[in-house]
């Protein structure tokens, strides 16, 4: 099998597993839900690390990598401890 | 264990962190897991990272090092002090950084593959995608963001011609991709770059203010297809996975807000709300204005909320603008010392994103039994003495229900106007954020409040006090 047709495989088949996951959210958690999945779309770095980090990257490709890694740094930690956040909010119900 | 990983044992990592990715939504979808959810999505995280920066590719440490800090740094100081009722415009720009990043990973590695001379018409495709969906989610999102902390107005920008306008644009995008897959051509590159962030643009800004809760759920959307796209590129699954995940779950909330609306995304995504002109002047508005409304003092509301049994708050985008939940709920435990019942109803557009509200009363240590949703409180209404909007609008607007000619007809509301008395908090007489006029303002059972809700709630509490029951 072509890589691009297997990539495009797990692609399909992870939809999937998004649309059953996510579907039965309750809708006092949408937002944590929103903030979660912007810190773990922050997986473009994990990109950003494999652009920045080739021992070949002239200074352009090193230069986008640099603001790549920087943004998605953003959002990894940004992402993760706002959720945290708001969650603990969320915990703090359940006692009261 | 040998560094660097072998490709291998990357790749078994990845699988690692994908299967605590999908724990982590799983986690998300209820309150007692939702903690945990969070803790796999960083260990997901944690292991994705670990495992790339272990392995062959990545050679040099400092740059990554150096980027990495300052944008961990940003993203913990900002996380720390932000605002929960700043969190719409928090999440916006998160998904800009998204967008942009995976624009510039995209272009990076154009230049890497050229400099290697390892560049083909598909992998050109696939980096195109990637350019062209981080594009649209960043200028998308900056124009979502600008709107949201009100640098640019709420309301829908139109002008004629401009979906045939969008379509000329997205079909020279397209056609600047295919020319650039198969040449390889740097001006085409770049004309498709600018044009599909032009193109980010032009698709938000006819899209109300009163969309908000869509537009953020479909930026999220996106951000997870450009994630995917990126990891296209770099025939990386992992990437590929997050990012349908993430995707996915976008497109699910912006339906579920669609519903909430009674619309089709397509009728949000094209038009937008409040522009109608038709919308300010709907019949039933105009004879409803002509009885004009009444107006009550801070003193009446108190008087019928002590006696009252059953009192329920309908909080919306005012209450989060006033920072009124705190008084909100020192307002809920006076009234709960006099054996008065309090509840909060929450319309799933209510606020500036989804859930925005439940976050809010969160924050405010409201229990969560007395955080009820739409059909779950609706039958209570009719039972109810006292209704109090505390800063939401459309989503009490019995127009929704009677007035076919309204632009918001169709849409499911909080049936508020069936209690007994109706006490609306508002700073004006401006109508929503929607554009439409509310005909409950003109039922005989509502009065109207006129004030700050921070100022009014606040006065609310200092009479309850001042009662000596």
């Amino acid at each position: 099998m072509p890589e691009s047709i297997l990539a495009l495989y797990v692609f399909v088949l992870a939809c999937f597993i998004g649309y059953y996951v996510v579907w039965g959210v309750t809708p006092s958690l949408h937002t944590p839900l929103v903030a979660l999945t912007n810190a773990i779309s922050g997986i473009v770095l994990v990109g950003a690390l494999l652009v920045t980090g080739l021992e070949e990257a002239g200074i352009a490709a090193s230069f986008f990598g640099f603001l790549a890694v920087l943004l998605a740094s953003i959002n990894v930690f940004g992402g993760f401890l706002v959720t945290h956040r708001m969650l603990s909010m969320f915990k703090k119900k359940k006692k009261g | 264990m040998q560094l660097p990983l072998s490709p291998t044992t990357q790749a078994l990592a990845y699988l690692v962190s994908a299967i605590l990715f999908i724990f982590a939504l799983k986690g998300l979808t209820h309150p007692a897991t939702a903690r945990r959810g969070n803790l796999f999505g960083m260990l997901g995280m944690a292991i994705a990272l670990g495992a790339t920066l272990a392995g062959a590719e990545v050679q040099g440490y400092w740059l990554i090092g150096f980027a990495g800090a300052i944008g961990g740094v940003i993203g913990i100081v900002v996380a720390r002090r932000i605002q929960m009722t700043a969190m719409p415009q928090l999440v916006a720009a998160l998904h800009s950084f998204v967008g942009m990043a995976a624009v510039l990973v995209a272009l990076g590695t154009f230049i890497n593959r050229a400099q290697a001379g390892t560049l083909d018409a598909l992998l050109i495709g696939e980096l195109s995608a990637g350019i062209v969906i981080g594009a649209i989610t960043f200028t998308g999102s900056v124009i979502a963001f600008a709107k949201l902390q009100g640098i640019m107005s709420g309301a829908p920008i139109k002008f004629l011609g401009q979906h045939a306008l969008n379509a000329l644009i997205a079909l020279t995008t397209i056609a600047l991709a295919v020319h650039f897959a198969s040449t390889g051509s740097w001006v085409s590159l770049v004309l498709m770059t600018l044009l599909a962030f032009a193109l980010g643009g032009t698709l938000i800004i006819p899209i109300g203010g009163a969309d908000m809760p869509v537009i953020i759920s479909m930026l999220n959307s996106y951000s997870g297809w450009a994630a995917a796209a990126t990891g296209f590129t770099l025939h990386n699954h992992l990437l590929i996975i997050v990012g349908a995940l993430v995707g996915f779950s976008g497109a699910i909330l912006s339906f579920i807000m669609c519903r909430a609306m009674n619309r089709s995304i397509i009728n949000v995504v094209f038009g937008g709300f409040g522009t109608d002109s038709s919308a300010s002047g709907s019949a039933g508005a105009a004879v409803a204005a002509e009885k004009g409304v009444k107006s009550a003092s801070v003193e009446d509301a108190v008087y019928w909320m002590e006696d009252a049994n059953r009192v329920i708050v309908v909080p919306g985008y005012g209450m989060a603008v006033a920072q009124a939940q705190h008084a909100v709920k020192e307002m809920m435990e006076l009234l709960q010392a006099r054996d008065v019942e309090v509840r909060f109803a929450i319309h799933p557009v209510a606020g500036r994103m989804p859930g925005h509200m439940n976050v809010l009363l969160a924050e405010a240590d409201i229990p969560y039994e007395q955080v009820q949703e739409m059909d779950e409180i609706n039958p209570a209404f009719a039972s109810t003495d006292v209704v109090l909007v505390v800063g939401a609008n459309d989503v009490v607007n019995p127009a929704a229900k009677e007035d076919k000619s309204s632009p918001i007809y169709g849409m499911p509301i909080l049936e508020a106007g069936k209690a007994r008395q109706v006490y609306f908090l508002k700073r004006s007489m401006r109508p929503g954020y929607s554009g439409v006029d509310n005909l409950l303002f003109y039922q005989d059972n509502t009065s109207l409040i006129f004030g700050d809700a921070k100022d009014t709630i606040e006065g609310m509490v200092s009479s309850l006090k001042g009662g000596g029951h």
